[in-house]
């Protein structure tokens, strides 16, 4: 996978447990949540691996051979997820959607990796009704790119995408309204990323929409 | 429809020919074509439902655009209750979020708390001790009927129906000494904790629930003397807000609106959590899909929590009540999405750890936050009255909502 590019691959068929941390390459985990990204191209401090392994089923050979190498399948703790090439995410969405029978999008969310090239990982989790089955689709974006929406695949991704746009200022493609959702409109800042203080907030609206100095 | 307005003789009506249930053009904001927009000018109103109404069940605002008494569209605005729990995870241990957990669902603090708890053993590779299973699904199910006990009591009294609420909380009263006792706590109760269970069960205990059970029985019974063939009940709540299942599932809909539009789904039975597998229940389901059945629904969902607490209660195993957990938890790299069937819905824990004692980010898939999306589709067309009914029906907290 280009977005990632110092990760060594998953051990094929290592431990699937999470506590063999031998399996894990020794690079002491940073505590990522420091808001410093002073080294913006340093080697990737976080999932450096999740030990996980490959997932093979029909369907992932189906995709394989339509996609080729733009998918890779995986599994970490007997749960499935796909990362996916930017360029054929839509595509992809749509087929597990019509074809592969996932009619419910449980979930839209984002990662934020300051550390990383492309800083965003979003994500789909899906879930399928006639199979009983769950999948994630993860992509990974840099800064200033825009996701596609699926609000047009599932009508329950509209608030879903307004609230990474809200959290992360992420924007979709092609949603109906995208605007912040649980904050106000005026506000600066999206206070889910890494660089987003924990008490930080936009002074200058607190100030002249609650006429109070700080919200602290 | 709409064709004695004066000025509209001679102007198809074009508000019919609007879809209204189609998810593949459902858009959530006020989106009027310029047809209606001279149709409407004499009588088109939009007034402002809330953050402070008592029928929002919490700091709803719901911004209504009215033709008469026919609403045309609607646009939650919420956030009001935002306190930022996504962050506020980053900067805790696992163990030290715990608590906040109770403060998105407040009326079903046990289920969150289980969602949570779950979720990090997943992700630690732990299993709680059947004990600790037994006494989760006690909790969690008295919660389920504590929930499900504050919509009716709610939800009737903004139909108009006082003594529903009376009842209910009377009774409710009765869960939450149990929780009382059990934890210290009544409401934001923190009973469980990753691994297992902090406490063991009191003395007396069991006797304490089936005492409950005996009691609490016919009082569903007697709610439903109350409302069932009520004709005002059955004229307000019959053929309101109704969803189809299919527009449900698209709406990623979950809990009992979807079972009421008859998709026969329960995260309990398709994928079982805790010991659920272990019990016999049903999972009741509706026809139409409108608020009466969502109504009958959760009547019924309150009778088989009532089962599983009889068949849990009578069989908890003797042993301990903790698994072996860290006294640090630091899982390693890795993510996990666990997902629970709540009182309102799937509540899902994504966790992402890097390997440290702070999670990485937690998001919270709440299951009110995503029914509320179906508010606009199942109040197009209704009467303004209707919308004080589909809220209450959707039952929404706004603290999940906001999270």
């Amino acid at each position: 996978m280009p977005d990632e590019p110092n990760s060594p691959p998953p051990a094929p068929g290592g431990e699937q447990k999470p506590e063999t941390e031998s399996a894990v390459p020794s690079t002491p985990a940073k505590p990522a949540a420091a808001p410093s990204s002073a080294h913006a191209h340093a080697a990737p401090a976080k999932p450096a691996a999740m030990a996980a392994v490959p997932w093979e089923s029909e369907m992932v050979t189906r995709l394989h051979q339509r996609y080729g190498s733009g998918i890779e399948a995986s599994s970490y703790l007997g749960q499935n997820y796909f990362v996916v090439d930017f360029s054929i995410l839509t595509q992809l969405l749509t087929n597990l959607r019509d074809e592969e029978q996932f009619d419910y999008l449980v979930d839209v969310t984002a990662l934020h990796y300051p550390e990383w090239e492309k800083q965003f990982e979003v994500l789909w989790i899906l879930y399928s009704h006639p199979r009983n089955q769950r999948v994630r689709v993860k992509v990974m974006i840099a800064e200033g790119e825009s996701a596609p929406s699926v609000t047009a695949l599932w009508p329950a991704a509209n608030w879903l995408e307004r609230e990474v746009y809200d959290m992360f200022g992420i924007r979709f493609e092609g949603h109906p309204d995208l605007k912040r959702i649980l904050l106000p409109d005026g506000w600066k800042g999206h206070p889910l990323r890494k660089d987003y203080g924990i008490i930080q907030q936009d002074q200058e609206w607190v100030q002249i929409n609650l006429g109070i100095e700080s919200g602290q | 429809m709409g064709a004695d307005q004066p000025g509209d003789r001679e102007r198809p009506i074009a508000m019919t020919e609007r879809t209204t249930t189609d998810p593949e053009t459902y858009l959530s904001h006020l989106e009027l074509g310029e047809p209606d927009k001279t149709f409407l000018d004499t009588n088109e109103l939009i007034i402002n439902m809330g953050p402070q109404h008592p029928a929002t069940h919490g700091v709803l605002r719901v911004i209504l655009k009215l033709d008469g008494e026919k609403v045309l569209g609607t646009e939650c605005v919420i956030g009001y209750l935002h306190r930022g729990v996504e962050k506020i995870a980053e900067h805790r241990t696992y163990t030290m979020f715990n608590p906040y957990v109770d403060r998105m669902d407040y009326v079903a603090a046990v289920s969150n708390g289980l969602g949570y708890c779950e979720a990090v053993e997943k992700l630690l590779n732990v299993q709680a001790p059947p004990r600790a299973n037994y006494i989760r699904v006690i909790l969690t199910e008295l919660n389920r009927l504590a929930s499900h006990m504050l919509w009716l009591g709610t939800h009737a009294l903004d139909i108009g129906a006082i003594t529903p609420l009376f009842y209910t909380f009377r009774d409710r009263e009765e869960i939450l000494k149990i929780f009382e006792k059990y934890c210290g706590a009544r409401l934001t109760t923190h009973a469980f904790r990753i691994g297992g269970c902090l406490y063991e069960t009191y003395d007396g205990f069991e006797n304490d629930v089936k005492k409950f059970l005996a009691f609490v029985g016919p009082k569903i019974g007697e709610y439903e003397e109350l409302l069932t063939t009520n004709r005002i009940w059955v004229e307000r709540t019959k053929g309101v807000g109704t969803i189809s299942a299919k527009d449900c599932v698209a709406l990623g809909v979950t809990g009992p609106v979807l079972r009421a539009s008859g998709v026969k789904w329960d995260l309990r039975k398709a994928q079982p959590y805790a010991n659920y597998s272990e019990f016999d229940f049903e999972i009741p389901t509706g026809q139409s899909g409108d608020t009466y059945d969502r109504y009958l629904v959760r009547m019924e969902e309150m009778r088989q929590s009532l089962r599983i607490i009889e068949q849990a209660v009578g069989r908890i195993p003797e042993g301990p009540i903790m698994a072996k957990v860290p006294k640090v938890i630091k899982p390693a790299v890795g993510e996990i999405y666990h997902s629970i069937e709540a009182p309102k819905g799937e509540l899902g824990y994504f966790i992402v750890s890097d390997g440290s004692t702070q999670p990485y980010r937690i998001r919270v898939r709440p299951p009110s936050f995503v029914n509320l999306q179906a508010l606009d589709l199942m109040v197009r067309g209704q009467l303004v009255a209707d919308v004080i009914a589909v809220i209450g029906t959707l039952d929404i907290v706004l603290g999940e909502v906001d999270r």
